[in-house]
């Protein structure tokens, strides 16, 4: 029982490690561009949460209301102002300018932050547990879970159902010839974005809900939305939900096994789906 | 002749760094079929790029309605009522068919072509509408491109070789559909190698050589010996 129960609890955690790991593949899947900078974005969406509610003094998940607009205004913005003049054929001045960003982020944080650990209170929430057939489960991991799922299937109906998403796929083929269609790829990369940071949004809050965080916990985060990226494929959404509930999986069991042995275990499983199939579980089908 | 939808004005234009136009001028009248020739490395798909926006020049040097074009971007030009069928086809793979006639039309410009009227045009398509566009064959991805491109009902259409790489019966069917495509008032430039298409569905043409035009005149009268002598370069 208590095996299940890691395996459940693993699940549940995968599903905040899956919202980690969604901007990071939306953003890679449509414009190439590798974030460096996620995991402190992140952490900015959790910051912005504590503010909003410190302020408003309201329960955190209403701040999302507040802080995934703000999110996706600042990705559009930062964009269209910088992103965009690195992107090209070269991989690296996109690399070097978030992995900057990312140490700017980390010191602003710091400044106005300061390096003492923060958490959001969500009251009840965060003790509330259910019983599922003699399993106790938190009510916030559920919901959590929950939320993501609820984020990736949103995500895979834009992609595959609207305008937008459409936009997304053609500007992602071939930028020359969706700008034939009249397609401004650098407004349609700016509004990747933005959806990429208003879900980050989504996961700073959950993130900040769950633990304690501070300004330099973003290195983190990101290694674990990177994984679960490559081991569930990249461009896959699904896929990538299915990677961070393994990831989850493998630490919650890992740790069962023996208490240091949570991100080790993560880690290991990360490197053996690597080396058994390096295009990843669920690789998109390419055309 | 009546005022010109398109005006070309002394086009110096490079590809990469090489330098690909040099000086070219050109008109095409409000509704008249304009036939581009000339030998690989002429100058033809640079021309074009010039005239989408897909390569960025002086404004002036491209006018449309009027309007200089030659420094706009190619979304803008675009919008403005330009289409280009490009060279290769090039659809989206992550698209189906549909699809890809869909973001053809995203553009919001009224006009006589829809889905259904894409269709009508190529009933093929329909059938295969939601397949993966790269699954269907050479001369049916041509279809598609040429039916994403009147989506956005342009006034003025370019071709880039679109008999390249397809089988003669395919160019046949294609070349037979054009007039229905065109008949509807749109004005269209016509790159192609093979020489005699081209003028038989053109009133006019030009021949490039080596990024200067070399010869242009009314596609019906013109001889073969001067084709070939602008054509080649031979005296």
């Amino acid at each position: 029982m208590e095996w299940v129960n890691a395996v459940v609890q693993g699940t549940l955690l995968g599903g905040l490690y899956a919202l980690f790991a969604a901007g990071l593949s939306l953003i890679f899947g449509v414009m190439r561009l590798v974030n460096i900078a996620h995991g402190d974005m992140i952490v900015l969406g959790a910051y912005l949460g504590l503010s909003v509610t410190a302020i408003l003094g309201i329960h955190p998940l209403m701040a999302l209301i507040i802080v995934v607009p703000c999110m996706a205004v600042i990705g559009y913005v930062l964009q269209r102002s910088i992103l965009n003049q690195t992107l090209g054929g070269d991989l690296l001045p996109p690399l070097l300018v978030t992995f900057g960003l990312s140490v700017i982020l980390q010191n602003a944080l710091l400044e106005i932050y300061t390096a003492d650990p923060q958490k959001m209170n969500a009251g009840s929430l965060e003790t509330a547990s259910v019983s599922v057939g003699g399993l106790s489960l938190g009510v916030l991991p559920l919901l959590t879970f929950a939320i993501a799922v609820a984020v990736i299937a949103a995500l895979q109906w834009t992609f595959y159902r609207t305008a937008l998403g459409r936009a997304f796929r053609a500007t992602s083929d071939n930028q020359e010839i969706a700008q034939l269609m009249g397609l401004n790829r650098r407004h349609i990369f700016g509004l990747a974005m933005a959806l990429a940071l208003g879900v980050t949004a989504i996961a700073g809050i959950m993130l900040g809900i769950r633990t304690s965080f501070d300004p330099s916990i973003g290195g983190g985060r990101l290694i674990f939305g990177f994984e679960a990226v490559i081991i569930g494929g990249l461009g896959n959404l699904w896929g990538t939900l299915a990677g961070g509930v393994i990831l989850g999986v493998a630490q919650t069991v890992g740790a069962k096994i023996d208490p240091g042995w949570q991100l080790l275990a993560g880690h290991l499983v990360f490197l053996a789906i690597l080396a058994v199939r390096p295009n990843g579980l669920f690789p998109r089908i390419s055309g | 002749m009546p005022d010109p939808i398109l005006h070309i004005s002394g086009l110096e234009a490079h590809y990469g760094d090489f330098q690909a136009l040099y000086g070219v001028d050109l008109e095409v009248a409000e509704g008249e079929v304009l036939a581009i020739i000339g030998a690989n490395g002429a100058g033809k798909t640079t021309l074009l790029r010039s005239i989408s926006g897909l390569t960025q020049n002086d404004a002036a040097m491209v006018e449309y309605r009027g309007e200089g074009i030659g420094a706009l971007r190619a979304d803008e030009v675009a919008k403005r009522g330009v289409a280009l069928v490009p060279e290769g086809r090039q659809l989206f793979p992550s698209l189906s068919v549909e699809e890809n006639l869909i973001i053809g039309g995203q553009i919001g410009r009224k006009g006589p072509w829809s889905l259904e009227a894409v269709y009508k045009l190529f009933p093929i398509l329909k059938e295969r509408r939601a397949q993966q566009s790269t699954s269907l064959s050479g001369g049916q991805q041509q279809m598609v491109a040429i039916g994403r491109a009147l989506m956005a009902n342009p006034d003025l259409i370019l071709f880039d070789e679109i008999s390249l790489g397809l089988a003669p019966i395919i160019i046949k069917d294609i070349y037979a559909a054009l007039p229905g495509i065109i008949g509807e008032g749109m004005s269209a430039l016509i790159v192609e190698q093979d020489i005699s298409k081209a003028l038989s569905v053109s009133s006019r043409f030009y021949c490039l050589q080596e990024g200067r035009v070399s010869l242009n005149g009314p596609s019906a009268t013109v001889a073969r010996e001067d084709i070939s002598r602008a054509y080649f370069g031979v005296e």
